[in-house]
């Protein structure tokens, strides 16, 4: 279709907006956002008669590409180091895709101008295309790739997994509670408009220069479809800040989700990109300075500081924040120790750093050495059982961390841990970002207000709970985590995929009972709980255990 | 949204890291082993799409972890009043040192729920290309051989306001039944399924709003806004808008997918369309029409009925809540037939409007009464008493 038959057909289906005469649409979600009704424009133009074809060609060049990559024998030169993340990766990532196509119909009564309801519902099938796309590409790795252990168990792992569970509220914060804080400010204005670039354009280009050229295809492909899902995003926040009484609301939710957001996926997304790859030349860019360009310059300083100007009060001092974190308080190194810290609890293998690594990292992030070097070194010592247990159980200067009860990453920059007693529970959260997104924020009242249809957080939250006092070769066999000879385990802290060299069963049964801290933790008198605490904050960088007292 | 600089990329080294290259635990276990596949081998359509939704009857170990105000998260299934074996068993308790592990999959029936159309994105984009490429062929070549110039006068306005007004029908069902209900199903299957449904009516709609454009554009006498007007208040169409408006404002979603697709489509939709227009056009010299609206008559005939049956097929059938079932579609059947059958007999007018006249309303309404019995054969339930008003 011409440019000009499109404008002239889209002008068109605006005569199928139609109000009800006779009977109400029923109203499954609530929100305590207000909005008037007010003639909109449908931001996205978008008419199925070419927006089919659109896609369809889309696809194309992706099942090409996948035909390509096994043609030209891609798997020769993919890295494993890589690959292996991508068995966490592609087993979180279909859930919120699907998720987003299933947290559309919470905006059709709330929102309501018929004029958006389109553009939603196209939103709602790009995200069935890209979970189902993204299933497909796990689907091909799990075929072609030499290691299918975790990919063919991904979405059962997926579930019953610490990590799968942190990467879950990147979906489940879409569909439930207040349905504006959770489809619009959670998925579009702030998981959509920020953080799609880290996971569709930063992780694209690192699979690329790890010998991976076909999740690219892919990922682009979804991202193509990003920037429809953002101006229905823009919409619906221009309607929500023509009502003043949304303000406080607005800032809440944006507040709780950036926080959340950057907790979650600069956890996962940064430890893959400086983790998960080979790359290490100098020019490459690490994952802070990607970070700094596209969310602080491209989504920070060019989309949100503008909406000032409607009176979106934005969320400065967390941004700040996040940035500190991500550069001065070695966010992201953390988190990938601490992964490694309990690879027997994954499903995947994590590689060893070696020199090469240390170097780049040295480089990119000065002093970053003297705070992980020495672990890493333990780590690879320790990677192929000789008689030792798995360094979670060895003397290696590392204090196994609480869970944040609000993101679920571990309180891993120990000197933010804050803790809060709630429902009788004692909780430790891994910032006061997060204590104050339990305490305060997912209430029914909010600063005096009532927030009536304001969500809360629920489930079992700390994993550790489940497994208080048992053996780790009966947690592994509870989750699934063996391969087919029944005894060896999926996740490795290695790649060596010689049998000899891979840990078993046998190797978990000999270690020490695991231990829920946050079971613990409530097991300690007010006292002891203090006194915990005091420590804690005096732990890290790198897990270190508390100076000794002077 | 961001792109990025181009950078210059490592040189490709060998690392052997293909399938086949060495043998060792799991190196040949190349299949999804979380579920059972609903036959022999595992299908592409059910690879890329069975668990994406959890559940914490099974696997989902910490359970949900984000609530709406009244604390209830993900997809509960008493969504729905219908049942499938196991769903009366509570989801599995964890506490401190409780395990993780629920019940064995698939812990309940509605997970045997699989798509006979084995709709994802594949598959999905690939059909509706299809269709509107077919659709514009098909008015492009009546517009360059002038067939509209064969249309009887008052067919025409038969066309701008009836066929017209049914594209509100399909908008309406579309996104605030169908799309609606694409949040509301307990398993990822059902939910994409409801998800394809809705998209097959909005493109419907879309196609029927753009023949109106082309119509308007192509013959002189065309008002293409009549659809609003007789949509908004042609008594005719009143019964049929309220209907309509009716199913949206279901709140079981079962309920609504079966009163739209196993009640509303046959003794609604299907007469209008099979029963009305596909039947007077020929005759009012018009050979287009049929084109564009076979279309959606065959989505919904042989896709979206086909996964609506398999769907309510294993519920009629569960081993554990059959009769349950049962006696809820009933109920549903004697409440929709009537206002199903209300709605249509309001439309009566429309069959005298062509100056060549279809069968009679009668005899076109007894056929689609008779194919809704033959649906409800198919799934073990009865005519409703209602079928005979
Ligand atoms: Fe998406
Ligand atoms: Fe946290």
């Amino acid at each position: 279709m011409s440019r000009q038959s499109i404008a002239k057909a889209h002008e068109k289906i605006q005569e199928l907006a139609w109000e009800p005469l006779y009977h109400e649409p029923v109203s499954q979600y609530g929100t305590d956002y207000t909005f008037a009704k007010a003639k909109k424009k449908d931001p996205l133009k978008q008419v199925l008669r070419s927006y089919f074809p659109m896609q369809e060609e889309k696809d194309h060049r992706v099942y090409g590409a996948a035909d390509g990559a096994i043609r030209g024998n891609m798997f020769r030169q993919v890295e494993e180091r890589w690959l292996e993340w991508q068995k966490l990766f592609l087993s979180i990532i279909p859930l919120p895709e699907i998720s987003a196509a299933r947290a559309m119909p919470l905006l059709f009564r709330n929102v309501p101008n018929p004029e958006l309801h389109n553009g939603q519902a196209i939103q709602m099938i790009d995200e069935v295309r890209h979970s189902t796309i993204q299933q497909n590409l796990k689907r091909l790795y799990m075929n072609s790739y030499i290691d299918p252990a975790g990919f063919n168990s991904s979405l059962k792992n997926f579930q019953n997994d610490y990590c799968g569970t942190i990467g879950r509220q990147f979906a489940e914060g879409f569909i439930t509670g207040d349905a504006i804080t959770a489809a619009s400010i959670y998925l579009t204005i702030v998981a959509e408009t920020a953080f799609t670039n880290t996971l569709f354009v930063a992780m694209p280009a690192e699979a690329a220069a790890n010998g991976d050229y076909l999740l690219p295809t892919v990922f682009h492909s979804v991202q193509s479809d990003e920037s429809r899902h953002i101006s229905n995003g823009y919409a619906t926040l221009l309607m929500a800040l023509a009502d003043e009484g949304n303000h406080q609301l607005l800032e809440r939710d944006l507040r709780y989700a950036w926080w959340n957001n950057h907790r979650v996926v600069d956890a996962a997304i940064g430890t893959f990109i400086e983790y998960g790859t080979k790359d290490r030349r100098k020019d490459r860019e690490s994952y802070a300075e990607m970070w700094r360009r596209w969310i602080y310059d491209d989504y920070y300083r060019s989309y949100l500081v503008p909406l000032e100007k409607y009176g979106l009060v934005i969320p400065h001092d967390l941004i700040e924040e996040s940035w500190n974190q991500i550069w001065n308080k070695g966010y992201v190194h953390e988190v990938a120790q601490f992964f490694a810290t309990g690879w027997l609890a994954n499903y995947w293998r994590i590689d060893p750093m070696t020199d090469k690594d240390f170097e780049w990292f040295e480089y990119k992030y000065p002093g970053w050495y003297d705070k992980y070097g020495a672990w890493w070194e333990n780590y690879s010592r320790l990677a192929t059982p000789n008689g030792h247990n798995p360094i979670i159980f060895e003397d290696v200067d590392y204090v196994y961390p609480s869970r944040c009860w609000t993101c679920m990453v571990p309180c891993l920059v120990r000197e933010d841990m804050v803790m809060a007693e709630v429902g009788g529970q004692m909780r430790t959260y891994c910032h006061e970002a997060c204590r104050w997104t339990d305490v305060e924020a997912f209430r029914p009242t909010y600063q005096g207000r009532n927030t009536p249809n304001m969500g809360q957080l629920i489930g079992k939250r700390e994993w550790e709970t489940l497994y208080h006092g048992w053996n780790m070769a009966d947690v592994v066999t509870d989750m699934g985590y063996v391969r087919d000879d029944g005894k060896t385990l999926v996740a490795q802290p290695h790649l060596n995929l010689d049998p000899s060299k891979m840990w078993t069963l046998d190797h978990m049964r000999r270690c020490p009972p695991f231990a829920s801290p946050n079971v613990l933790l409530n097991e300690m008198t007010p006292e002891e709980q203090l006194a915990f605490h005091a420590d804690y904050i005096r732990q890290g960088p790198g897990g270190r255990p508390a100076p000794a007292a002077v | 949204m961001t792109t990025t600089t181009e950078r210059s990329l490592p040189q490709p080294r060998f690392t052997d890291a293909e399938a086949g290259a060495k043998e060792f635990p799991d190196s040949t276990a190349r299949n999804y082993s979380y579920f059972t596949p609903q036959k022999r081998k595992q299908t592409h359509y059910e690879d890329v799409t069975v668990e994406v939704q959890p559940d914490p009857r099974h696997y989902l170990s910490q359970g949900w972890l984000y609530g709406f105000a009244d604390g209830q998260g993900g997809y509960p299934l008493e969504w729905t009043a219908l049942k499938a074996w196991g769903s009366d068993r509570p989801v599995p308790e964890r506490f401190p040192g409780s395990g993780g592990k629920g019940y064995d999959w698939p812990a309940h029936g509605w997970h045997e729920f699989r798509d006979p159309n084995e709709e994802w994105e594949m598959t999905f984009y690939r059909y509706n290309s299809n269709v509107v490429r077919q659709i514009t062929q098909n008015v492009d070549s009546a517009r360059e051989t002038k067939a509209f110039e064969q249309w009887n006068p008052n067919w025409v306005q038969f066309v701008e306001r009836n066929v017209g007004a049914w594209m509100h029908v399909e908008q309406g069902l579309g996104l605030y039944l169908f799309a609606n209900a694409n949040r509301r199903g307990p398993t990822n299957m059902h939910n994409t399924a409801m998800a394809v449904n809705s998209m097959h009516r909005l493109r419907f709609a879309q196609d029927l709003a753009l023949y109106n454009l082309t119509l308007s554009d192509e013959i002189e006498a065309f008002d293409g806004e009549a659809h609003i007007e007789t949509w908004n208040s042609d008594p005719a169409w009143q019964g049929v808008r309220r209907v309509a408006e009716q199913l949206t404002a279901v709140d079981d979603w079962a309920e609504a997918v079966f009163a739209a697709n196993i009640v509303f489509e046959p003794l609604v939709g299907e007469l209008f369309r099979s029963g009305l227009v596909q039947q007077a056009a020929p005759r009012n010299g018009d050979y287009v029409t049929p084109t564009v609206v076979g279309a959606g008559e065959h989505d919904y005939a042989e896709r979206d009925l086909r996964y609506t049956l398999a769907m309510f097929d294993l519920l009629v059938n569960d081993k554990e809540f059959a009769q349950h079932n049962k006696d809820l579609m009933n109920q549903w059947l004697s409440t929709w037939t009537e206002r199903c059958i209300k709605a249509s007999r309001d439309l009566q007018p429309l069959w005298s409007q062509p100056d060549a006249k279809p069968p009679r309303f009668e005899d076109s309404l007894d056929r689609v009464k008779s194919r809704f019995s033959e649906i409800l054969r198919q799934l073990g339930l009865d005519d409703p008493k209602e079928l005979t008003l």
